[in-house]
């Protein structure tokens, strides 16, 4: 995973609440085997018409939002479907940062799993954001792990919390896979006395095609 | 000891290690994959060169894109196809068990599950997708989880989690006739919102969820994602125990017995402390329609759809703006004088025999309106499709007009071809009524079985408490 340390870029607005990730990739393309290519996917039936042409209409398609790699929105963004094809558009677009009030639970944490950070600011805040982002063309933010702090050379700088544990997992990408598999001797000491692993089932054949 | 939540006992009956500071690192019981969320998953460990630590305790199942006409003919969906293979050769490489497309044990993951006795009582469960809450009806704590952490469960048997909050919802009360779990969980999500959840794990309590089959407990825990909480459960008891005897993976005789015995332990103290508490009367539960874009957007069936400018808050008036507009509804029209196109009786939520049966009691005798493009019927697993078989349910449907299908998603998210056409309506028995989640441009209505029956019959939403259907408990 890339690691995150400080990002600036242009901001993009999406003023919806409960953005579902059905919205950010749509279950056709949930068929891909891949985790590349889904930026041109990114909230595609808001973004093309029904013949494949950009809706001109939606914001992401406006000519100044084009390159936005900080993404702003509503309260309980990403709820619905734990796909995370829904983070993997969301990056694979170009953002590195996406600022809300709230998130839902597993888009939340897919996010960490693929060097974008969510950043949680109160509402009042992320309403000056929305009004400074449509007032000025070209607004710009910068967000800074270390500091825990979004800014915009310009006279905001809000802090913003996260927890320490998932700021050290993005500053320095680790591999929470190899994390947790050094702790494979204690792994197996628990499997060893644990009822629903040591005690299984009867052996019952179901692997075989029954046609 | 303090006393301690069903949610508690299991978290601490599974900690592998804790630290401060840390995600604590807990062991998975059971590990469910499908073809849509999981081939990413092992082309990661594949170039991380890492193995499948348990294939024993991973359960690999084609149900999402899976066709639900006849399976013997060649699969036309070259993208579909890709799917079934690589999950196919995933699971023959790491000895995983496959219920694949032809096995007589397929279908939706969260109906297989707990039908074959797979999952059980005060264990954790997890799998690539977001109802997996549906196994907590049996006592276990389930969760959906993203395709970076199903490959950490491949390869550690493990999941590095945060504990959660906690929340109790009480239904108390008697559900009266007419009403089903559908009712009950669209009328929790009515009331706490689409986030209310959020950040907890939710334990069902409650004369009304007591009284509850296992498959009505399933429908209600199915949802809870839908109210922003990724589990939520319903404690053991006796329902549960008779439920699962006999099922093929649970363990038989003096075996039985004492997995019992260890089941029952898994519920909540009494005194224990939930971080949030919500109570609902049962007996004032009406049948539930949703209205919009969202499932915490419901009414009563005897309401009308509501006027945005109702909603102080102006996110959440342009919210249901929006959702009326893609509705294609007027604020003030009674739901009942809504017509419907298609009718979907399925999904993870409303697919088991119980709810078969309860449909079937709507539709006996009857005929579709010829208003009706297309009332399907789509059995959870190929054993509920049996079953159902059996007792002739299949015929009293295709006689009223409906097509019975093969078990699998099918339109509760349209992956495979039965897709709701842009602009048609549905009465659906899904979980989710999100914009395009039945195909492009639909417009989806969620309902219990009875009243997806019903509208089926009547061409539009009715209220089923005037119907006198019999056995309507
Ligand atoms: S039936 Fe629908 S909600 Fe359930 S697992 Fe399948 S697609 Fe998901």
């Amino acid at each position: 995973m890339q690691p995150f340390d400080k990002h600036t870029g242009l901001v993009a607005p999406i003023d919806r609440v409960n953005v579902d990730t059905d919205q950010m990739i749509p279950k056709q393309f949930c068929k891909l085997l891949t985790r590349e290519g889904y930026g041109k996917l990114l909230f595609f039936d808001w973004r093309y018409l029904d013949g494949g042409a950009p809706n001109p209409e939606f914001i992401l398609n406006w000519p100044r939002y084009r390159g936005a790699s900080v993404l702003i929105a509503r309260d309980n963004f990403g709820c619905g479907s734990s796909r995370e094809h829904a983070p993997w558009g969301v990056l694979d677009y170009g953002f590195r940062v996406v600022i809300a009030p709230s998130y839902a639970d597993i888009f939340y944490n897919n996010c960490f799993k693929n060097g974008i950070l969510p950043i949680t600011l109160a509402p009042d805040q992320v309403d000056e954001l929305f009004r400074r982002t449509e007032a000025k063309e070209g607004y710009q933010l910068s967000a800074d792990l270390m500091n825990q702090t979004v800014s915009d050379g310009n006279g905001l700088l809000f802090r913003f919390e996260i927890d320490p544990f998932r700021k050290e997992i993005l500053l320095k990408g680790l591999d929470d896979i190899g994390m947790s598999l050094q702790h494979e001797a204690k792994i197996s000491a628990f499997e060893k006395s644990h009822p629903a692993t040591a005690e299984m089932f009867e052996p019952v054949d179901l692997y075989k095609v029954e046609n | 000891m303090a006393p301690r939540t069903l949610y508690g006992k299991i978290w601490q009956a599974h900690l592998v290690r804790e630290a401060p500071g840390q995600p604590a690192l807990i062991y998975i019981d059971r590990h469910f994959i499908h073809e849509g969320t999981s081939p990413q998953a092992f082309a990661g460990l594949k170039a991380a060169g890492r193995k499948v630590r348990r294939p024993d305790l991973t359960f690999a199942m084609m149900d999402h894109s899976v066709p639900t006409r006849d399976r013997h003919l060649p699969i036309l969906d070259e993208t579909a196809k890709a799917q079934f293979d690589v999950l196919w050769q995933n699971a023959r490489e790491t000895g995983i068990r496959l219920f694949d497309m032809h096995s007589r044990n397929q279908g939706i993951v969260h109906v297989v599950g707990p039908e074959l006795g797979i999952t059980q009582p005060g264990q954790t469960i997890v799998c690539g997708d977001s109802h997996t809450s549906t196994h907590g009806a049996l006592g276990a704590l389930a969760f959906g989880i993203g395709t970076s952490e199903i490959e950490h469960v491949l390869a550690t048997q493990c999941l590095q989690q945060f504990r959660s909050r906690t929340m109790l919802v009480r239904v108390d009360g008697k559900r009266p006739s007419g009403i089903t779990a559908k009712d009950i969980i669209l009328a929790i999500i009515g009331k706490i919102g689409i986030a209310g959840g959020t950040g907890h794990v939710i334990e069902y309590g409650g004369e009304a969820i007591r009284a509850l089959s296992m498959e009505g407990r399933m429908t209600v825990c199915n949802m809870s994602i839908e109210a922003g909480a990724r589990a939520g459960m319903v404690p053991p008891d006796q329902t549960t125990v008779a439920y699962l005897e006999g099922k093929p993976f649970v363990p038989r005789g003096n075996n039985f017995q004492a997995a019992a015995d260890r089941w029952l332990s898994f519920v909540s103290d009494p005194n224990a402390q939930f971080d949030t508490v919500v109570e609902l009367d049962a007996a004032r539960i009406a049948p539930q329609v949703t209205w919009g874009t969202n499932p915490g957007m419901v009414t009563d069936v005897t309401a009308r759809v509501p006027d945005p400018g109702q909603f102080a808050d102006p996110v959440l008036r342009s919210g249901a703006e929006k959702a009326l507009e893609y509705m294609a509804l007027r604020p003030g029209t009674p739901i009942v004088d809504i017509p419907v196109d298609r009718v979907f009786i399925g999904s993870c939520t409303n697919s088991r025999i119980e709810d078969l049966r309860a449909a079937a009691r709507v539709v006996a005798g009857k005929k579709v309106s010829r208003t009706i493009k297309q009332a399907l019927v789509v059995p959870g697993s190929r054993v509920v499709k049996v079953q159902a078989e059996q007792e002739g349910l299949d015929r009293i449907f295709t006689e009223a007009g409906f097509e019975w299908r093969d078990a699998g998603c099918s339109m509760c998210i349209g992956m495979n071809d039965d897709i709701l056409p842009p602009g048609e309506r549905s009465a659906s028995t899904s979980n989710r009524n999100f914009e395009g989640r039945q195909g492009r441009g639909s417009r989806t209505h969620l309902v219990s079985p009875l009243m997806a029956a019903a509208a089926a019959i009547a061409g539009h939403f009715v209220d089923i408490r005037d119907w006198n259907v019999d056995g309507n408990e």
